[in-house]
């Protein structure tokens, strides 16, 4: 049987009264629970006090504001993956979203708390990255903006200070732009053996921007940037795509685990990386 | 210490005072003796622990009872109206459902939330519902033709949702 250690319960009634909450130690937000809460089954997390933000309906939107997509940080799995809005202008999120987790889970896990999780082998945190995502953090002073690329310091460990509280994502919005997300798991509903996700803007068939997100494989902030730097300003067509494949497999550095071996993980990131490359060059000019 | 916990279970009104630290799942079966709901891997993974917080379902191995203080939850024992089964359980009769039955509080529970959404789902659509769901006894197939009996048979037996 597995329980937590003693905690204390506090709700939140709005956003100034969860940051003044969060400036007492040892103190973490819940909000679907479906990652903090089984790392407290396993004492892996010993928080003294719990803050649950379920209440604040403020940070439950998904909204196109201004040249951007806004993703309030308690949208829920399930809210992200049926948006139409969302899967208009970045299908990654939904192709990310299918595979995150199961159905029941996706009902009450947040798009905030994967990302504040900061699990090495996160699916969101690899679509954003890709997505070159703003992170908008309430704090005790007003709010601060972090690109998602410096919002993960490493595994579980994010920016996020006391007091503070992610409040919402924020992804500018380019016309040309397609976008994509490759996972390859053991069984429906597991972490990522490997994933890529894919960002293309294009111009006519020349690549103005690509970001690329990998997931699993020990890409420093999710990201394969050398990938990155070679498709900057190259024709969107198979070699190139093969070709940043092979740069991102060479750049990451994924472990051996019961997952699979070393050089199975590379070869997957190679794989993914070209496929969802492809895709994203397809979407591209299809959304709106 | 302990807190006040207040929720409507089944329609009926509870409050206890239990830890913070209890999860939904445990003042479900142990402070409240509703036994119907089990608990399973302790992992959110096998879904036998399904219940419906409000409207949506929940693994509650995964969620404090504090986090249900003050809402409704409703459990497979709240399944039946009057005497009457759901289809969803007159289903798992009809099409053998359950062989041990310890997933099959869960599975119900998931496939009366997926009928109310979609009255007349296909087979790749229920098996995606109850994906974070595992049957060790691995009667997959009869679950499914159990959730699609449900669905064909909605008029006969009509199972109000909440």
């Amino acid at each position: 049987m597995q329980v937590p250690s003693q905690v204390e319960y506090e709700r939140a009634t709005s956003v100034e009264h969860a940051l003044s909450l969060l400036s007492r130690p040892e103190t973490r937000v819940v909000a679907g629970g479906h990652s903090l809460i089984p790392m407290m089954k396993l004492r892996l997390a010993q928080p003294e006090l719990l803050v649950d933000i379920n209440g604040l309906a403020e940070l439950a939107f998904i909204a196109l504001d201004g040249g951007q997509l806004r993703i309030g940080a308690l949208a829920r799995h399930a809210d992200l993956l049926d948006s139409d809005l969302a899967g208009r202008y970045f299908p990654i999120f939904r192709d990310a979203e299918r595979v995150v987790a199961d159905p029941i889970v996706r009902l009450w896990g947040t798009v905030g708390g994967s990302l504040c999780q900061a699990d090495p082998s996160e699916d969101l945190s690899a679509a954003f990255a890709a997505a070159r995502a703003t992170a908008v953090i309430k704090t005790p002073d007003g709010e601060r903006t972090v690109p998602v690329r410096e919002f993960h310091l490493g595994p579980y460990e994010t920016v996020i200070g006391r007091g503070e509280l992610l409040a919402e994502i924020r992804v500018p919005v380019r016309p040309g732009t397609g976008s994509a997300y490759e996972k390859v798991s053991r069984r429906v509903g597991d972490w990522s053996v490997a994933a890529a996700g894919a960002v293309l803007c294009l111009a006519g068939q020349q690549i103005q921007e690509a970001g690329l997100g990998l997931t699993a494989v020990g890409a420093e902030h999710f990201v394969a940037a050398e990938a990155e730097d070679f498709l900057r300003g190259r024709a969107a067509d198979e070699e190139s795509f093969a070709a940043a494949g092979a740069i991102a497999a060479g750049h990451c550095d994924p472990v051996a685990d019961q997952r699979g071996p070393e050089d199975f993980k590379r070869h997957l990131v190679a794989e993914l990386t070209t496929r969802a490359l492809r895709r994203a060059a397809a979407r591209a000019g299809s959304a709106g | 210490m302990t807190i006040r916990v207040a929720m409507t279970v089944n329609g009926t009104e509870y409050a206890r005072e239990v830890e913070p630290r209890l999860l939904l799942i445990h003042y479900i079966r142990d402070e409240l003796g509703l036994t119907g709901s089990h608990w399973g891997c302790d992992t959110s993974n096998c879904g036998s622990c399904v219940v419906w917080l409000d409207a949506k379902p929940v693994k509650s191995c995964t969620l404090l009872a504090a986090m249900a203080d003050g809402h409704a939850v409703r459990t497979v024992e709240g399944l039946e109206r009057d005497g009457r089964l759901d289809p969803v359980q007159q289903g798992f009769i009809e099409c053998h459902g359950l062989q041990c039955g310890f997933c099959t509080p869960g599975m119900m529970m998931t496939a009366r939330w997926l009928l109310d959404h979609h009255p007349d789902p296909d087979e790749a659509e229920i098996r995606e519902a109850i994906s974070g769901q595992i049957c060790r006894c691995t009667g997959y197939e009869n679950i499914v033709r159990s959730i699609r009996w449900a669905a064909e048979h909605a008029a006969e037996h009509p199972g109000e949702s909440t």
